[in-house]
């Protein structure tokens, strides 16, 4: 059952990528269409920071040493610190507040 | 393209594909703890390759659902790549059996390191960085995690939980320079996290491309100079 689970879900995941590139281009002409897919990643990226941040595998929210990433994170960037960094300092704070005991 | 500019992409696509890549070794050490065996977590990995579908389809199975159900919250869980297709056809203009190369690279990484470049050439640049680095780093850490197992230590210990998020936090920071995009980031936030308690895992990000969509439709009618009117429009 597990290899069947296993199969199913990863040529269906597949199909599901290939479908949305096959969708026919004039589906895009529309206006709205267009808006609605240039905010599909923003919506999409700004949820995943959420939950990624603040969600536990137990379906609750916890504040822990993954915000205190988040925030030197944003400061960072704030400061115009390039990608590679900005994802080192996260985990260095992360890794860092752990180390002493929080989060 | 400047090579400066060449060079910028794909050490942020690098980048990218080793804070992602590297929780491989999490999720190789979560599957074979779940149940899965080493032949079936590599296959998941190769087959499936969307990381929160994969941690879903073991999720389910480690605490006792059907493997079945598994695959369905993988499935729920893997339609926002169909989103993500959806923005990417356009942008990145490929046919054929490249097409269908660049479905099985359609992740979270590869569309957010293409959707904010300004040419195609750049998009093709920065989607293949980060689809084949996260490819190829993903599939190698988790052949090592279900090998070693958690015997490697806590991920967490390390920090890369928070640094998965700082990196989509990165990748959305310059799509925030809109105050229609500002306010779309914020609702689907607040609906992602209002969804996290009362859906199963996956849902609240899904339900943030309805934020996407209810934006979309609500800006409808705003004027834009730059909308030409449809002649059947006109009185």
């Amino acid at each position: 059952m597990i290899w069947t689970a296993v199969i199913v879900g990863g040529v269906g995941c597949y199909l599901l990528k290939l479908a949305g590139l096959s969708v026919p281009q004039e589906v895009l002409e529309r206006p709205s269409a267009r808006r609605v897919a240039d905010l599909i990643p923003v919506a999409l990226l700004a949820a995943l920071i959420g939950v990624q941040v603040l969600a536990t595998p137990g379906r609750s929210l916890e504040v822990d040493a993954r915000l205190a990433g988040l925030a030197v994170a944003t400061l960072a960037l704030m400061l115009r610190a390039p990608f590679l960094v900005v994802v080192l300092l996260a985990a260095a704070t992360a890794a860092a507040l752990r180390a002493i005991g929080i989060g | 393209m400047e090579a400066s500019r060449r060079r910028a992409i794909v050490r942020d696509g690098v980048a990218v594909s080793v804070a992602t890549g590297v929780y491989g070794i999490s999720f190789g050490a979560i599957s074979v703890t779940s149940g899965l065996d080493v032949w079936q977590t590599c296959t998941l990995s190769l087959l499936m390759f969307t990381g929160a579908s994969q941690y879903a389809l073991a999720g389910v199975i480690g605490s006792g659902g059907a493997p079945l159900a598994g695959a369905a919250a993988a499935l729920l869980l893997g339609s926002r790549n169909t989103l993500y297709g959806l923005r990417l056809a356009p942008l990145l203009g490929w046919r054929g059996w490249r097409r269908l190369v660049t479905a099985h690279l359609t992740i979270d990484e590869s569309t957010a390191m293409s959707v904010t470049r300004e040419t195609r050439e750049e998009a093709r640049l920065g989607f293949l960085t980060a689809g084949l680095g996260v490819f190829a780093l993903w599939n190698l850490a988790t052949v090592f995690g279900a090998l070693v197992g958690d015997r490697l230590g806590d991920p967490r210990a390390w920090g890369l939980d928070a640094a998965v998020g700082a990196a989509f936090l990165a990748l959305l920071w310059p799509r925030l320079s809109t105050a229609t995009n500002r306010l779309t980031a914020v609702l689907a936030v607040a609906v992602a996290l209002a969804l996290v308690p009362l859906t199963p895992a996956g849902v609240p990000v899904l339900a943030a491309g309805a934020v996407a969509l209810g934006m979309g439709l609500a800006t409808r009618d705003a004027t834009d100079p730059t909308e030409v009117p449809d002649p059947e429009d006109l009185p």
